[in-house]
């Protein structure tokens, strides 16, 4: 590691006695905090919290801000993630008093404007999969990969049928297993071909009555729809297990494709990406989900729904799972996915898709003479470059291309996922990118190619920490201060 | 171990087969190779003495910065010692991968999953495609 010139932690800059704010006389009575609580409950010293004034804490947090790349400041290829910029109104929609300030204990009557956008969203994100219900709770994509589970667990317990088997390709998200395993399942892996399909012939053998559940990103981690789709819907269907659809790559395919339509009965989107809202820093995630008919009832509680001209919880949902989360879901997410909905309806989304792809495409005819792309002479919303024969031939690996990538003010694209890409450069640059931003990100990219491998090495040279050491950074992480 | 007198999965583990009081004993690690394409190492979970194991079936497995990967018993049997001192060392399975890096030890229960095994050439030749 080269440059090690991280930031004073706030603990260490903090002085005895220094304050933000000073708080004036206390106008009510006191009590002694020892005849309120038993005296297990008081700890026997004040917690160590930092002392700082308030410009000493703006300055440590600005100033860390500004070692951090973003969205609003630098393009973000990152892969499967969709780092589409994220629009301002949105925000300003989720700071509306009449919004922000609500409680989630006021009675429904005092949160009708509330509960008609939930309400609306419901119905929107239906429409756009094609499925005929929603709850909006889970609080984020993977959430909602086990909330799902668990309504077609509930579903098949009301069936009296005991299925085990939880089938994921081989390229998918790592939370799809991870969900399976949570949700009581046995996770079966599915090969992919060398073209990164789906292997029908190992589907046929791993198919049969204890199968439940075929989770499957369309279009894939590679970029890629499944052209066997509906073969692959209709075999899991005739042995009686569900299609589950990972939402996460939603942007490729908005007012194209409903996944309803080829064979899916759940999905969860996952609004930070499809539909601009913030990734981390902005609050809490969402990941609703949307199923068929028969799998509604089993639906976490409650669901929004309209009776008379008023909007009402319902929580009389007796085959329901129950609650996955407080109140009606992460809502704050929620309503910048619906104002950026709303803001571009339904020919608008469907230009965005359109844009994503062609981004995409643009940028993947520009980057494989670059870097081979093995499974793409074309892609949806993203591609996976690999970088083996650099690391062969030269021995710079993906790693040391997204490092010195960061040098040059581009955020890194995800790298060495899929697994099933040696060296995998995974490359989303969605829909809200320049052709002139593509185009000096494709010539930065050749350029590092030609660049000495040492150098690259020792990427990135202008962060204020080079390259951590991730194997102490996993095995002795520092967790706690002080250590 | 020579690797050149070994035996080799196709998903990247080697075997050593020894015999011993009678029953076949199978030394099992995985490749330089797959410690390379594995990069940094940072966890191994290892199988159980007494585990019994199939042959082509996940038996431990072993986490990278990059990812958790399975690693396979390449053949059937039941788990008879394991390399206690990896998990402290893991630099062990890049430095001396078909030596002090071996992971356990299996008493081979049915041969007949040993047929499948590729030699070193075979396996070479994976390698490079």
């Amino acid at each position: 590691m080269k440059n090690t010139r991280d930031t004073q932690t706030i603990f260490e800059l903090s002085r005895s006695g220094r304050r933000a704010a000073r708080l004036p006389a206390c106008d009510v009575p006191e009590h002694n905090v020892a005849d309120l609580l038993p005296a297990a409950s008081i700890a026997a010293t004040p917690p160590a919290l930092p002392e700082l004034s308030e410009p000493a804490v703006i300055r440590h947090f600005v100033n860390l801000s500004t070692q951090n790349m973003s969205v609003d400041t630098h393009f973000y290829p990152l892969g499967s993630c969709t780092m589409k910029y994220n629009p301002k109104r949105n925000e300003r929609a989720a700071a509306m008093p009449a919004f922000a300030d609500l409680h989630p204990y006021q009675p429904a009557e005092t949160l009708q404007g509330m509960l008609q956008m939930l309400y609306e969203m419901q119905e929107m994100l239906q429409e756009i999969s094609g499925l005929e219900a929603c709850s909006l709770q889970p609080a984020a994509g993977a959430h909602g990969e086990l909330a799902a589970l668990l309504v077609a667990a509930a579903y098949f317990r009301d069936l009296g049928e005991s299925r085990t088997k939880v089938l994921v390709p081989d390229n998918a998200h790592g939370t799809n297993p991870a969900s399976a395993a949570m949700g009581g399942f046995d996770a079966v892996t599915l090969k992919t071909t060398a073209d990164g399909f789906v292997d029908l012939d190992d589907l046929e053998t791993k198919l049969d009555e204890h199968v439940a559940v075929l989770m499957i990103t369309n279009p894939s981690t590679l970029g890629l729809f499944e052209p066997n789709m509906q073969v692959i819907a209709d075999r899991v269907h005739k042995v009686g297990g569900l299609i589950y659809l990972d939402g996460a790559n939603m942007n490729a395919i908005l007012g194209v494709a409903r996944p309803g339509d080829f064979g899916a009965d759940m999905q969860h989107y996952n609004p930070h990406k499809t539909f601009s809202g913030p990734h981390g820093g902005g609050g809490p995630g969402a990941g609703p989900i949307c199923v068929t008919e028969k799998l509604a009832p089993y639906l976490p509680t409650p669901i929004v729904k309209t009776l008379g001209d008023q909007f009402v919880l319902d929580y009389d949902r007796p085959k329901t799972i129950g609650r996955v989360r407080a109140f009606f879901g992460n809502v704050g997410v929620l309503l910048r996915a619906y104002a950026y909905i709303r803001t571009h309806g339904p020919d608008g989304l469907r230009r965005v898709s359109e844009n994503a792809v062609l981004n995409a495409n643009y940028l993947l005819s520009r980057v494989k003479h670059i870097l081979p792309v093995p499974q793409g002479h074309r892609c949806m919303h993203e591609f996976v470059a690999s970088a083996s024969d650099l690391r062969r031939d030269k021995k710079i690996s993906a790693m040391d291309l997204a490092k010195r990538l960061l040098d040059f003010g581009y955020h890194a694209p995800t790298v060495y996922f899929p697994l099933t890409v040696p060296e995998a450069m995974m490359i989303e640059p969605t829909e809200t990118e320049s052709k002139e931003t593509l185009d000096a990100f494709a010539e930065t990219l050749f350029r590092i190619t030609e660049e000495d491998a040492d150098l690259l090495h020792d990427a990135p040279h202008t962060t204020a920490v080079s390259r951590p050491d991730e194997v102490r950074a996993a095995r002795q992480p520092v967790l706690s201060y002080p250590e | 171990m020579n690797p050149e007198e070994l035996s080799y999965a196709k998903t990247h583990e080697w075997v050593a087969v020894a015999e011993q009081d009678g029953a076949k004993i199978a030394t099992v690690g995985i490749s330089a190779f797959a410690v390379e394409a594995l990069t940094d190492l940072v966890y191994i979970d290892l199988p159980k003495v007494g585990q019994q194991v199939e042959a082509e079936q996940p038996f431990c497995e072993v986490e990278s910065v990059k990812a958790v990967s399975d690693i396979y018993s390449p053949v059937a049997g039941r788990v008879i010692a394991v390399n206690d001192t990896l998990p402290d060392a893991l630099e062990t399975l890049g430095s001396d991968p078909y030596g002090s890096g071996w992971i356990a030890k299996i008493k081979i229960s049915d041969e007949a999953g040993l047929a499948n095994l590729l030699d070193y050439a075979a396996y070479q030749k994976q390698c490079a495609e």
